[in-house]
């Protein structure tokens, strides 16, 4: 060591940056971090001024800094947003009502309203119960699917424009190369893109699209961010984690590899002929979905009619079956299918 | 030699649930120095509780693993070779845990 920072060449610095290789000292690095996401948002025009904006918030790293950072920079810039946070509970006992104890010390923090929205009231079965009736194999599907759904519906209810999520470069380079590993050409299409779903009635958006998850870390450390780390106790998705253990060992020999993937998932082009899925809406609940009923709605008729493999094995469960082909294909070897983006 | 160790991120549970430890780090045997890449085979052999493989890999940290020393990126400070002082502190971050 001994050098001094590459920016202000006077402090000692405190780390390299993955992105650019410089090493920064910690002010140094605070200017830098905190102005690429600023430009990051006004160069990609993520919010209008007067936006209500939920900030999709459990109590995470990603989601901790998300919420500093929206909240400092909105003044700072004077976005002239109106932030909140929007929270799930899962109903996970030992898990998620610890980490909502968080969100809930950073409503304090931030001085931003908080919104909880439970799977218990949603769905009517907490994850616990879930579990209870699914076994392990398959809950992190159905959590995925809900979740996803209940940050729409929560977000809808409290009136926002837009919702703000911490998906950070490598959880996105993790999803393109997970998107090329099943084929999901839909999917791949859409996973780089820094705001989706624009025509519908809550658009979401990525700040940290380019953050590399080490700054959000070593950011949080420095700032003394108050955040949740404790794993989900139940079974984490496996075939995610072996994709994530490939990105950080690319990034380990060459850092610039993460952002390179989500520029190659960003410049694929999808075959004219490639078949993709047409967005429809969904005849029960009327959330989008490209099948006559969303993936929520087919989970949930399965576990309220007590056949919990609906809507998991690949073949396409339709009403007219009954129990009997349901426990044929119980005998099927499982594949579960994980909607994540 | 004297050392502060500190776990987070959700390393602390591969230690007992205890982020901050107070430890005395011998140097090898016929040496005098404490490198970074012995401090963590004597965690491994006299702190870690479980699961190894969440916290090493190949002789160094698994991927993923932030480590400072004094505050100070590790990658700044030659990684493994690092050599710790008296009294040094050594943060061990990881970043794998939840979003």
């Amino acid at each position: 060591m001994g050098r001094s920072c590459e920016v202000c060449q006077k402090n000692r610095p405190a780390l390299r940056r993955p992105k650019t290789g410089q090493q920064v000292c910690r002010e140094c690095f605070f200017c830098a971090f905190e102005d690429e996401i600023h430009r990051t948002i006004v160069e990609n025009r993520l919010f209008k001024k007067g936006d209500r904006v939920a900030i999709a918030a459990s109590g995470g790293k990603d989601s901790t800094v998300l919420a500093h950072i929206m909240t400092l920079l909105n003044k700072r810039h004077d976005y002239g947003l109106d932030l909140f946070l929007l929270s799930i509970d899962e109903g996970i006992t030992g898990y998620r009502d610890d980490s909502l104890e968080t969100v809930k010390r950073n409503e304090v923090q931030y001085g931003i309203p908080l919104k909880v929205v439970s799977y218990k009231t949603l769905y009517g079965w907490t994850m616990d119960d879930i579990v209870r009736e699914i076994g392990r194999k398959n809950n992190c599907t159905f959590c995925g699917v809900f979740r996803r759904q209940a940050l729409d519906r929560g977000g809808v209810v409290m009136k926002a424009d837009k919702m703000a999520t911490g998906h950070n470069a490598d959880d996105i380079a993790e999803t393109v190369l997970l998107n090329i590993l099943r084929g999901d050409i839909a999917r791949l299409a859409r996973c780089t893109a820094i705001t989706t779903g624009e025509d519908s009635v809550l658009p979401r958006c990525k700040p940290f699209k380019y953050t590399y998850e080490k700054e959000i870390v070593m950011y949080a450390y420095f700032k003394k961010l108050d955040y949740f780390s404790t794993e989900c106790i139940y079974s984490p998705n496996a075939y995610r984690g072996f994709a994530r253990e490939f990105i950080k060992d690319l990034e380990s020999i060459r850092p610039r590899a993460i952002l390179d993937i989500i520029k190659s998932g960003e410049d694929f082009r999808i075959a004219s002929t490639a078949k993709m899925p047409e967005q429809g809406i969904c005849k029960r609940c009327g959330y989008i979905s490209s099948q006559e009923c969303c993936k929520a709605c087919v989970l949930l008729e399965g576990l309220n009619r007590g056949l919990p493999r609906l809507g998991i094995s690949r073949t396409r469960a339709s009403n007219k079956e009954g129990p009997k082909a349901e426990s044929n294909r119980a005998k099927e070897r499982p594949r579960s299918i994980s909607l994540d983006f | 030699m004297k050392l502060t160790l500190e776990f987070g991120g959700g390393l602390e549970l591969l230690f007992g649930s205890v982020k901050i430890h107070e430890v005395a780090v011998p140097p090898p045997e016929g040496e005098t120095k404490v490198t970074v890449k012995h401090l963590l085979l004597w965690i491994r052999d006299n702190l870690l509780k479980e699961r190894p493989e969440m916290f090493l890999k190949d002789k160094s940290v698994r991927p993923g693993v932030l480590v400072l020393i004094n505050d100070c990126d590790w990658e700044l400070c030659g990684t493994t070779e690092a050599v710790l002082e008296e009294k040094d502190t050594v943060v061990f971050i990881s970043t794998l845990h939840g979003g």
